[in-house]
């Protein structure tokens, strides 16, 4: 609670922290391992290659989102991979060839036809467009108790990937152009330069920055009155609402936050595989993001941030790399990336049984499982015990001053 | 403490409920209830388990739908008004059963009692106030309230819909599950409260000391008002001494 005497500023603090680590990052991809020998750069490309560090940042947007919903205001969506989707049909639509009766070029990164909008406003669009179909999927289902509310986005995590995948025909209209999806979609451009393929430490950069908003965003409506509503709904709904917090806007807000977080996501997403395609939008993306958020420590947004790069990099190149290693050693041929569930599945149970809260765990969920809260006969016993000595000797005093009327 | 009748009913009410039914579902649990309260009481509402004491509160806050009959408080109806908006209008709920939050600190619960509020020198001040009020919870300010004890969190939850400055406080059971030592302290600051000028409709299991500091009491019966009267006469009165109190 009390803040040592540090000289950093305490609103300094964590912008400095992730810079500093941001930064390292980046100059250890761009100076430090081009330079180094041919056998580093080898294990580098193989076991932490840009690319690899690039998705996980993917992720950690969007984990970082899915936080806000689950972590803060304690709605279990599972249906998150939605506004990853929507997110990256924006980029899609919008930074691509893809109408190419359309001809509209607004600082994009590419020319010809089709509509080429800057990166920068595509985000703005994917993020906002997201909150208002954050909006549009939550009014209706906000209303349900959490379990059926769990359901109800497990549909629709269902739909939305679906209608992208059969959207090439809507009335006649090509939408979405179905399972062939939206390729190749713009470099990102930045003023004149254009990002190509190559140009991964850039692309990191920019990804770093956007999670780094995210952050910022996610800290600071936490503190504010806003956070503190859905705190208050996570703890105990109706109470909440006793003490005048409106249920349904302080739901819809977390929803709209948390989608515009997978907007971001879904845009950045687009722009690092050059592409959308429906069939990388399901499921299993919706609970890969729910694991990232529960083992790196619901409402910690530092340790989701690790619970997704931890998860994301296993998922990447962890375990097709630790598979190719291990065959080439015993000779074997075992398909190690598609074992990725059942690692998941065993490091959830193994953290349930052995610490419940995550690796980071939120400093509220820490201190309640240190001291548990008391059942309803300990606190009755501990009145017995701790009050009365004490109220002998407060009694008195209460009731004289109740005649003087004392005001405060 | 309390004037008769006839003095009170001179003034404008505060809180009237007029002829209300309110239903779980297809059972009835109030059925044509009607009571009064009049700025600066404590009015108390008795009977046994089940008589529709608490579902009355319920249907005053907005967590349940009046059927039929209105609620009136100053003058607006209160019908259909959402229970958020509710505190808006001025009546704190302390629910049944005390719902504090209890991954918060006692700090963060009383903060969240002034949710709606904005005028940060006023809640200052209500703050100082309640913490006077209730020494225990000065004491246990950075605590977490769910690893407090029931008494503390009984306080704990008065307090925080004290939080709201509240012109009218529902009181849901504020003695239940409480050790004997606690619910003297408890009945002695809704005395307080009352001094501060906050008005109080209270719901008590425990018959005798609510009509200890109440001024006038109504009693229910499954549902139906069975009677009404100042506190002390009602106190006094065999047969409901007999009935209810348990004397």
């Amino acid at each position: 609670m009390a803040s040592k005497s540090v000289s950093v500023p305490h609103r300094l603090r964590w912008p400095l922290g992730y810079t500093a680590v941001a930064v390292l990052v980046f100059l250890a991809y761009y100076y430090v391992i081009p330079n180094l020998g041919p056998d580093a750069q080898t294990f580098f490309r193989n076991w932490l290659p840009l690319t690899s560090v690039n998705e996980a940042l993917v992720w950690v947007i969007c984990a970082l989102g899915l936080n806000i919903v689950v972590g803060y205001a304690g709605l279990l969506d599972l249906g998150f991979v939605a506004f990853w989707a929507i997110g990256g049909y924006v980029a899609g639509w919008l930074m691509s060839g893809k109408f190419y009766d359309v001809n509209f070029n607004f600082l994009g990164g590419a020319s010809g036809p089709g509509i080429h909008i800057s990166f920068w406003l595509v985000l703005i669009v994917g993020g906002a467009f997201c909150a208002l179909w954050g909006v549009i999927i939550g009014a209706p289902t906000l209303r349900l108790k959490s379990d059926y509310l769990a359901l109800v986005t497990l549909g629709f995590g269902e739909i939305i990937p679906q209608v992208f995948l059969n959207g090439d025909n809507i009335g006649g209209f090509n939408l979405t152009n179905g399972a062939q999806g939206i390729t190749p979609v713009d470099p990102i451009a930045i003023g004149s330069t254009k990002l190509g393929p190559f140009d991964l430490v850039w692309k990191y950069l920019i990804f770093v920055g956007i999670a780094a908003l995210v952050v910022f965003i996610t800290l600071r409506l936490r503190e504010g009155r806003l956070g503190r509503a859905w705190l208050a709904i996570r703890e105990d709904e109706l109470a909440a609402s006793m003490m005048g917090v409106p249920l349904m806007r302080t739901k819809l807000a977390a929803y709209a936050v948390g989608a515009v977080a997978g907007g971001l996501g879904g845009v950045a997403f687009a722009t690092h595989v050059n592409g959308v395609l429906p069939d990388r939008f399901n499921f299993s993306i919706s609970i890969t993001l729910l694991a990232m958020v529960v083992l790196g420590g619901m409402g910690n947004v530092w340790g989701v941030i690790l619970g997704a790069l931890v998860l994301a990099w296993i998922n990447s190149t962890g375990l097709p790399q630790f598979g190719t290693s291990f065959n080439d050693q015993f000779g074997t041929n075992v398909n190690f990336p598609s074992y990725n569930f059942l690692l998941f599945g065993g490091i959830l149970v193994l953290m349930m049984l052995f610490r419940r809260e995550g690796i980071l765990p939120e400093s509220r969920t820490r201190l309640i499982l240190k001291e548990p809260s008391r059942t309803d006969m300990e606190s009755l016993h501990a009145d017995m015990e701790e009050a009365a000595p004490e109220l002998d000797e407060d009694l008195e005093p209460v009731i004289a001053a109740d005649g003087t009327g004392e005001k405060a | 403490m309390s004037g008769a009748n006839g003095v009170t009913e001179t003034r404008e009410p505060m809180l009237e409920l007029d002829e209300i039914h309110v239903y779980y579902g297809n059972i009835a649990a109030v059925k044509g209830l009607s009571l009064t309260v009049y700025p600066g009481e404590i009015v108390t509402l008795i009977g046994s388990n089940g008589a529709g004491k608490s579902t009355t509160l319920r249907a005053i806050s907005g967590l349940l739908p009046v059927r039929r009959g209105t609620v009136t408080f100053q003058g607006r109806k209160l019908n259909g008004v959402a229970d958020h908006e509710v505190v808006r209008r001025g009546i704190a709920h302390s629910p049944e059963g005390r719902r504090i939050f209890p991954k918060m600190t006692v700090d963060e619960n009383l903060d969240m009692g002034a949710f709606l509020r904005k005028d940060k020198e006023g809640i200052a001040e209500d703050r100082e106030m309640i913490l006077e009020l209730f020494p225990r919870l000065r004491e246990r300010i950075s605590q977490k309230a769910g690893t407090m004890s029931g008494g503390e969190q009984q306080m704990l939850a008065v307090g925080r819909a004290m939080m709201a400055r509240p012109q009218l406080l529902l009181l849901d059971e504020p003695s239940m599950g409480l050790a004997p030592v606690l619910v003297d302290v408890i009945f002695e600051t809704i005395v307080r409260i009352r001094e501060q000028g906050t008005t109080v409709l209270l719901v008590e299991q425990n018959a005798l000391a609510a009509l200890e500091v109440a001024d006038r009491a109504y009693v229910l019966e499954s549902g139906s008002l069975k009677l009404h009267g100042p506190a002390d006469e009602l106190a006094e009165d065999q047969e409901i001494v007999s009935a209810y109190l348990g004397g």
